[in-house]
């Protein structure tokens, strides 16, 4: 009689288990997902500024037409890519886009009357703080990537991982220069 | 697993400290009961008052913490920044976005307050905003949000209001015991034994402030900031915004204006004077005994060892 209960502890016990484990693995495999979304979110809101910003500096600066270009057409590639692309073509297109980005902000270092326009310091500031949530939601979904890839690994939940397919996930890696913030000073 | 054992600790001193808060509003009580002659029958009322302030302190110590600081709501287009350093920083923590306040103070400083992540809150000085800049005050508002994440905000504002509460009850009833014990002895001088347990009990709450005090600093531990300058470095992956920050505040002398010592451990440095209490009239060694925070030099040391 006391063997059956101890027997029927250990199984309820070992049930539960077997519930909070793969619960816990569910939620950090869609906590992933959420992740990834938010990369994809900042990415949008940054693609939505910089026509305004190259408005604004049109404004001030319109013969610097091919700089305008570089980046209306860098943000172009970008957004295909994202749609389309590999992980590898999106990150190049990124990087490009960054690069004209600065080179739009070199350009407007050269127009006093501009850097001290509202609107175009407002945008400044939007962008570069989107810039920094870009790169905080990569981190936040590479932090959650280890902790999932952790656990689908180690002992004793990884058995659980194997039965249900709960694969490995990559990381989000890009340019060692795009994976800090762009701390812009002003 | 370090954070989770904090978050857990921290939950456990919380119900620790409301119990010991509890109990201590009971005793006041029988103390009270004893010397006005009420009898016991006020113990069961006083009880029931003291679970009512704390379960008050419990869903409104932020409210209170954030309006005895003066804090209002930072609306407005000269918040953006902070708005945004914000935005970018809870995507990096996993956590929902805090209620954001504003301080008027020249002094540079910031606290966290709420009882869990869903329901916090920030605030900081318009010195603050002034002196710092972007990286710096990312820095700040980083280890604020690590405040958030380890709930440590559910512990310092429940011993913010609890404590005050506590000492606020002790107080009176000293006050209480002035003028009552000078009527009673007008009245019947030679109670021999009733006179002497007056007098014990008297001892007995003006014990409990600094009582009180001590429970506050059970509380507080100044490990927690090192603590949160460090997790909020694990967010902005970037120490020497948060560094340059301390020596900022290092190099300020302004004093917060609506801070008591009450409130001292919320903030993110210490809004007290430091020079000012160690010449100043009352129980200098005392104060130092209860500063809340760690030096800041120690603070920057740890921070450039990472």
């Amino acid at each position: 009689m006391l063997a059956i209960i101890i027997i029927g502890v250990i199984v309820v016990l070992f049930l539960l288990y077997l519930i909070f484990a793969y619960n816990k693995l569910v939620r950090t495999r869609n906590q992933i997902d959420n992740a990834h979304s938010q990369i994809d979110v900042q990415l949008k809101r940054r693609y939505d500024l910089i026509p305004n910003l190259v408005e604004t500096v049109k404004g001030y600066a319109a013969h610097e037409k091919s700089t305008f270009e570089a980046v209306t057409a860098a943000r172009a590639n970008a957004i295909q890519a994202q749609e389309g692309g590999s992980p590898a073509q999106q990150a190049q297109a990124e990087n490009a886009l960054s690069g004209t980005l600065k080179s739009l902000f070199a350009v407007a270092e050269q127009y006093p009357d501009l850097k001290a326009n509202q609107n175009f310091l407002n945008l400044q500031e939007e962008l570069t703080s989107t810039e920094d949530r870009i790169a905080y939601a990569r981190q936040f979904y590479n932090d959650s990537v280890l902790g999932y890839n952790n656990r689908i690994q180690s002992f004793p939940s990884s058995i659980l991982a194997g039965a249900f397919h709960f694969s490995k996930r990559e990381y989000f890696e890009g340019d060692p220069e795009a994976t800090g913030p762009v701390k812009v000073q002003f | 697993m370090g954070m989770y054992e904090q978050i857990a600790r921290n939950k456990r001193r919380t119900f620790v400290m409301l119990a010991a808060f509890v109990l201590l509003i009971a005793l006041v009580a029988v103390a009270l009961g004893i010397l006005f002659q009420a009898g016991i029958a006020i113990v069961p009322i006083a009880i029931v008052l003291a679970i009512a302030l704390a379960w008050g302190s419990y869903f409104y110590s932020d409210k209170i913490a954030l309006s005895a600081s003066r804090a209002v709501p930072a609306d407005g287009p000269e918040y953006r920044r902070y708005h945004n350093l914000v935005e970018g920083l809870i995507i990096a923590a996993g956590l929902p976005k805090p209620r954001l306040y504003v301080v008027d103070d020249p002094a540079p400083n910031a606290f966290a307050t709420g009882r869990n992540p869903k329901h916090a809150a920030l605030a900081v000085t318009t010195g603050l905003l002034q002196q710092m800049n972007r990286v710096e005050l990312e820095g700040v508002l980083a280890h604020e949000l690590s405040h958030v994440k380890n709930y440590d905000i559910l512990v310092t504002t429940v011993a913010v209001t609890a404590v005050g509460a506590v000492a606020l009850m002790a107080d009176l009833g000293m006050r209480f015991l002035w003028f009552g014990g000078r009527a009673g002895r007008r009245d019947n001088n030679d109670s021999g034994p009733v006179g002497l347990i007056l007098v014990i009990l008297a001892f007995a709450l003006l014990l409990l402030a600094p009582f009180a005090a001590q429970l506050m600093q059970f509380a507080m531990s100044r490990r927690r900031e090192l603590l949160a300058d460090a997790s909020g470095v694990q967010l902005t992956r970037y120490p020497p915004g948060l560094i340059s920050a301390l020596e900022k505040l290092q190099a300020d002398h302004a004093v917060v204006h609506h801070a008591t010592r009450a409130t001292a451990q919320m903030w993110i440095e210490q809004p007290l004077d430091r020079d000012q209490e160690k010449k100043g009239t009352k129980g200098s060694w005392l104060n130092r005994a209860f500063d809340t925070h760690p030096p800041l030099e120690e603070r920057i040391a740890a921070l450039k060892a990472m």
